[in-house]
């Protein structure tokens, strides 16, 4: 089945709520626990990096018998150097966003470790897409 | 594990509102023929609706004093909240004198026993066993918050039996040591809490409990105030300490255990909210998490007689005042009382739409389906909490769609539209002056 989710800018009241979303659903499925704490974590850190990173964005997702397929597609300023911002501790977030707490540079090797596929491309001034998997 | 709830209603009380079905934290009401029903699998024991009927239609399943007449020897284990209960008095002696007068042979604290579960759990710590962070198992509600809708952290359960149940063996042993053969003891707990009734029928991570009755502190306030008066020279009852004493007011377990990062949360919707958290990679640096599903902790349970707030007061009141009171040393052999759970927690699969995934996802494309046709306010009028969980029921063959009284009244509007048309043409059959 595929549910659509819209990402809106700096909405940190609802932050985490498609994560939140998912997750019930999940449940409801029966699908292992192990594997909701997997696109638990990965999910909720990709979406709030659209939240706090890019401006907001659109979240795709496919729940099928042997695999979760999220896709998030933001149009934000992008990633200029990937590697890098997959560097444990590194982080461009605000001062602002820091102040909330966020930004410690853990979301992305959060993402990866916990996905057992992770795709990002992303264009500087275009915008982000980022593609997790997690199989059943 | 097959819960059975200790929360019923009051048939003739409940006049079929929406007020407990839109509070239950797990949807596990439904409102069918203008009478609330408790849906047992999701039931966790809160008591929320208990607190929140205007009608007090709801109670919590305890045990009358006259239960008490099953057993040949009686102890009674009261609940550290039992303290705060009464005004103008800060001798715990004296409380607990006036609670054996209400006909029991012995008395030991709940209170005690919590400084023992306190004491081993640090010892389970520094073992490095646990995985982290800890959550506390003393609030059974909580527990069974998340067997129900956390289970990827039942392994995070602090895998010792909660305070009651050692009361209750300690109790009981210490009988069984001075001659009184254990079947013939009945220990039952004072209490401020709807929960644990089911406990004692339907334990957590034990076989059976040695607990043979919880007693609501409302049913026994009255008996004990009068006894009260009769009391010359208190007899000197009191074991624990304030630590134990502690353990009634939210944070006071987490204060025991002596770990720089571990918070404590109380109130049912702040207790999920903090497990989502968790749920989501976050809190990585919290090791320990003592959550309560009542607000103020145990003191502010259903069961308790005064406001949870003014109670917390009155019980550091009391533990101040501890110290200048005698106070009586019993021996507690701990190697007799087995500490650990036996029997490990499981997942109880509740929220599951059906056993077989594929079947699974098929039902919920029917109740996305079903849902967007749904006004989506979540009135309740139909007498499920909100337009998913009614499209979930419909699905389940729970519901119907004409339940919801907006779609019920979209196709009368239709069926008028009908009617109006049919009316407004008549056979040409008939003649002109017959018609109107």
């Amino acid at each position: 089945m595929n549910l659509h989710y819209v990402i809106l800018k700096d909405d940190f009241m609802r932050a985490g709520e498609a994560s939140s979303n998912l997750k019930k659903k999940l449940k409801q499925l029966g699908i292992s626990s192990g594997v909701i704490q997997k696109v638990a974590i990965a999910m909720y850190e990709a979406e709030m990096n659209m939240v706090i990173h890019a401006n907001g964005g659109v979240i795709d997702i496919d729940i099928e018998p042997q695999r979760i397929y999220i896709k998030l597609e933001d149009t934000g300023p992008g990633i200029p150097d990937i590697d890098l911002a997959m560097r444990e501790g590194y982080s461009t977030a605000s001062d602002q966003v820091r102040d909330l707490g966020f930004g410690a540079g853990m979301g992305l090797p959060n993402m990866k470790k916990n996905a057992d596929m992770l795709r990002i491309a992303s264009e500087v001034g275009k915008g982000t897409t980022v593609e997790i998997e997690v199989m059943l | 594990m097959k819960a059975k709830h200790s929360v019923e209603l009051i048939h003739d009380k409940c006049i079929g509102c929406t007020e407990c079905i839109k509070r239950c934290p797990t949807e596990a009401i439904r409102v069918r023929n203008g009478k609330a029903i408790i849906i047992d699998s999701k039931c966790i024991d809160c008591g929320m609706c208990i607190k929140v009927c205007r009608s007090h239609a709801k109670k919590a399943t305890t045990q009358s004093m006259d239960r008490l007449q099953d057993f040949k020897y009686k102890v009674a284990l009261p609940a550290p909240s039992l303290y705060a209960q009464f005004k103008n008095q800060e001798n715990a002696n004296v409380i607990l004198t006036a609670l054996k007068m209400s006909g029991f042979d012995e008395v030991f604290e709940v209170s005690r026993t919590a400084e023992m579960v306190t004491d081993y759990t640090k010892k389970l710590i520094e073992e490095g066993k646990l995985k982290k962070p800890i959550i506390s198992s003393a609030c059974p509600v909580i527990v069974r918050l998340i067997c129900m809708r956390f289970p990827s952290m039942v392994e995070n359960i602090l895998p010792v039996i909660p305070p009651v149940e050692v009361a209750a063996i300690a109790a009981k042993n210490h009988m069984e040591d001075q001659g009184i053969p254990r079947q013939e003891i009945g220990a039952f707990f004072i209490s401020p809490c709807a929960a644990k009734n089911s406990y004692t029928t339907n334990a957590l991570g034990i076989e059976a409990s040695q607990i043979d009755g919880v007693i609501s502190m409302q049913d026994i306030y009255i008996v004990m105030l009068n006894n009260m008066r009769h009391i010359k020279e208190p007899e000197i009852l009191l074991q624990c300490s304030d630590k134990g004493i502690d353990w009634a007011i939210s944070g006071g377990e987490r204060r025991g255990v002596e770990l720089e990062s571990a918070i404590y949360v109380d109130g049912i919707d702040n207790v999920i909210k903090v497990l989502e958290e968790l749920e989501n990679g976050q809190l990585q640096d919290v090791d320990f998490i003592e959550g309560l599903a009542c607000s103020v902790g145990c003191l502010g349970g259903p069961l308790a007689l005064v406001n949870g707030f003014v109670a917390k007061n009155r019980l550091r009141i009391i533990e101040r005042k501890l110290d200048s009171l005698p106070r009586r040393v019993l021996d507690i052999d701990e190697s007799r009382i087995p500490m650990d759970f036996t029997k490990p927690l499981e997942p109880t699969g509740v929220l599951k739409l059906d056993g077989d995934m594929a079947v699974a996802l098929e039902k919920m494309e029917r109740i996305e389906d079903i849902y967007s046709g749904l006004p989506g306010i979540d009135c309740g009028a139909c007498g499920s909490p909100t337009c998913r969980a009614l499209a979930e029921d419909i699905v389940q063959d729970n519901a119907n769609q004409e339940d919801c009284v907006f779609t019920l009244r979209s196709k009368v509007k239709e069926l008028a539209g009908y009617m109006m048309d049919l009316a407004a043409k008549l056979p040409q059959t008939i003649s002109d002056d017959k018609k109107e």
